[in-house]
Parts: C-alpha cells; structure tokens; sequence
C-alpha cells in the first residue's frame, strides 16, 4: 500500500516536470524567436497573444493537426523509434534537476554522472532518424551530428570532472551545497572548465555556430527533413528541453545553482538557467557557421587538450591548498 | 522510497508515454490522404537518384575509435576526482602518469593524421 502511495506521489511529480518541461520548451522557441528578431532588428511573432506569447501553442496546435506523412523507402521501425529516443532521455535528466533544496525529483547519488549518460543517449534519436528516413541528407546530417557529439562529449566530461574535484560528490545537491561560499566560477581553473563546457555543450545540442548537422543551406532540414506533424514537434521538444537541461547544468555546477540572497532559491536557479540560454541564444545569432574539418579540429586538438592540462593543474593547486 | 532507479524506470515510462499521448492525439485528429508523391523520399523536388545506404568518409569511423578510448579513460577519471582530497599526491602522480600515456596516443594520433578532415 505504502509503495503503491509511493509510486502515485512520484508519478505525480513526473507530471508536474512533464509540464515544466512542455511548458520551458514552448517558452524558449517564443524567446529564440523574439531574440532572433531583437538581434536582426525585426520585430518576430506579434499577432498570436501578448506580443506572440501564445504562438507556440497556435504552432503545437497546428502540429497536432497535420498529416503524417511516411516516407515509402524509410525503415519503418527505426523512424518511428526515432522521436521517442529524442525525447524520453530528456525526461528523464528532469529526475535530478535541483530546482530547489528540496524541490529534486530524487537527489541520485551519481547525479552528475547520470545526467552526462542519459543525456548523451540523444545521439542514437538522431542517428535513428537519419538512417531510418533513408534520405541521403538525413544520413549525412546524422553522421556529421554523431561525429560532432562524440568529439565534444570528451572536453564536456573532462570540465566536469574538474568540477568534481572541487565538490568531492557526484550528487547534484551536494555540488550546489558545496558551492555555498563561493560560486566556483570564482576559481580560475573553473572558469576555464566553465568557458570549455559552454562551448562543448553548444556543440552537444548542435546550435550555431556548430549546427553543420542542421545546415539549412546545404542539408534542407538535416536529419528530421523527413519528419512532419507531431513526429516534429517531439524532435523540437527534445532539442529544446535539451538545451534547458544544459544550461540548467552548467548553472548548478558553475554559477552555484539555487544559492543566492534574497529572492526565492527557485527564482534564483531559473534566472541563471535562463542567463545561460540566453548568453547561448545571443551566441547562436551573432556568429557564423564553423565548417565541419574546421569544428573536429577544434574538438580534438584545442579543447581536449586544454581541458585535460586544466583538468591535471586543478589537481597541484587542491593538493597545494589541502 | 522507491528505490534510486525505480524513479529512473517510472520515469523511463512517463517519459514513453508522454510521446505516445501526443501521437494517439494526433493520430485521432489528423487527416489521412497519402499518395505515392508525397511518399517519396524528398530530395528537393528531383527524382530520387541511386540508394541513401552510400559510402562514407572512413574519418567518421577513426574518430569513433579515439572516442571509446576517451571515453573509458573519462569513466577511470571520475571515481579518482570525487575522491581527489582523500587520496592525496600518490594518486595525483598516478593519474598524471596515465593521463599522459593517453595524451601522447592522441599526440600519435594527431601525429598520423587521425584528426585531420580532408
């Protein structure tokens, strides 16, 4: 009875976190879309609500509406796999999110390390949808994702581990406990950790400037040209949830999570979430598209091995301070 | 409590769900008119030319080959920096020795070409 209980109250807050996550999606596609116009002085969405706060449901709507349409030539199984894999690891990253001290889902003990795996399982969701549309520029664009997410989960992790030696725990909570001083951006090997994850994680979600899998010039719509209705929007959420989720990270292990004065925890940890989205989304319509030698060469022979000479000169200046 | 990973696997469920609500939703709304057009494989309005299962560029393969050897020496990496202040300059030492083998296989990578993308 107690575990049935259990299992209800639990399931009720993966609703709620459905929700959030719904909601941060359609909320950050309204804020790219007005950034994007603000930047490139035009105004964006205006007609649907509030200055086009409502556009993103007028679009999911729409979305809901339309046909699907199957490419005869596609495997089926894989294509239809594809959007599951896109979005459910997303979910489940939500699991130790540290809203709040007490508002986590469940404060795992491997937390960090969870939240790097289950994150990077988003890669099979886009190489599923490349190779099951059978569609030469799908195939390529999956390709081109694959080979850019796997170089740069290597500096990813290692900036992440140089966190870890700091805080001494894999557990989210812990981290942002351990952060109760200072921020560890303050350290100057942190800030380096922290510049090399921005820039990895910009490459994990594939955003400009590092979006060649998603290169509309050369590659239509990359690996979901095939995809239409809501097979599409589920690829949109993933992208989007996804791109919260590292900023959500990257604010809990850097800039010292729902810790700040006077404002409620919850409000804190979302502003410097969104602070990030935003340093992100600036990012992402300021500069050009990289080439695709250009962005392995980076991956490999700068940030791997800035990270790991940070990574072993974090460790003198701990044993100095010990 | 659940357990730890019971709320990964309940989680794994919600998370399978809410994708299946949202395709039965639209699944029941939307309209049906398929045609062998719109069924083709979109290849910018052009006739489809030749099978998309074409050869690749043998890179890709090579950067999945230093990728594993990375990432397993990241997982050998993380227990050693939770634990980094209990263990002290030994294993400071012991790790530099190891993470340097693994740089010079990547300096020899580099050195034969792996890395490069032409």
């Amino acid at each position: 009875m107690v575990k049935f209980l259990d299992i209800i109250f639990n399931t009720g807050i993966g609703v709620a976190l459905l929700g959030f996550i719904s909601a941060s999606a359609m909320f950050l596609i309204w804020w790219e879309r007005k950034v994007s116009a603000w930047i490139q002085n035009r105004f964006g969405p205006m007609r649907v609500g509030w200055h086009g706060l409502l556009q993103p449901i007028a679009d999911a709507v729409k979305l809901l509406l339309k046909e699907n349409i199957s490419p005869a030539s596609a495997d089926k199984l894989v294509w239809w796999l594809a959007p599951f894999f896109a979005v459910v690891p997303a979910v489940m990253a939500f699991i130790c999110m540290p809203f709040d001290k007490n508002l986590i889902a469940r404060d795992l003990n491997t937390g960090v390390l969870f939240m790097i795996a289950i994150t990077s399982i988003c890669v099979f969701g886009i190489f599923m949808a490349g190779w099951g549309s059978n569609n030469k520029y799908s195939l390529l664009s999956a390709m081109r994702a694959v080979a850019q997410i796997i170089s740069y989960e290597i500096p990813l992790t290692l900036s992440v581990l140089t966190v870890l030696m700091f805080a001494n725990s894999l557990s989210m909570q812990d981290i942002v406990r351990a952060q109760s001083k200072y921020w560890f951006i303050v350290y100057p090997n942190l800030t380096i950790a922290f510049i090399i994850y921005i820039i990895s994680a910009t490459a994990e979600v594939n955003r400009a400037p590092f979006d060649i899998s998603e290169a509309e010039s050369e590659l239509v719509a990359g690996f979901h040209t095939e995809y239409s209705g809501m097979k599409f929007a589920m690829f949109f959420i993933g992208e989007y949830t996804n791109f919260f989720i590292i900023s959500a990270i990257a604010a809990t292990l850097f800039l010292g999570g729902w810790q700040g004065p006077f404002l409620p925890p919850v409000v804190w940890f979302l502003l410097k979430t969104y602070a990030i989205v935003f340093l992100l989304m600036w990012v992402r319509w300021t500069f050009p598209r990289v080439r695709v030698d250009q962005l392995m060469a980076f991956a490999w022979k700068v940030l791997t091995p800035i990270a790991f000479v940070n990574l072993l000169i974090a460790g003198l200046f701990l044993i100095k301070t010990r | 409590m659940l357990p730890d990973y019971g709320i990964i696997l309940l989680f794994l469920f919600l998370g399978i769900a809410f994708v299946a609500s949202a395709f039965v939703v639209s699944w029941v709304l939307r309209p049906r008119e398929p045609n062998p057009i719109k069924e083709s494989t979109y290849e910018c309005g052009e006739v489809v030319k030749g099978s998309s299962r074409v050869q690749f560029n043998v890179r890709y393969y090579l950067i999945a080959l230093i990728f594993v050897i990375f990432d397993v020496e990241i997982i050998f990496l993380a227990p050693w920096a939770v634990i980094f202040r209990e263990l002290g300059v030994t294993a400071y030492i012991e790790m530099v020795v190891f993470v340097l083998l693994l740089i010079f296989g990547l300096i020899y990578a580099w050195k034969k070409g792996a890395l490069e993308w032409q």
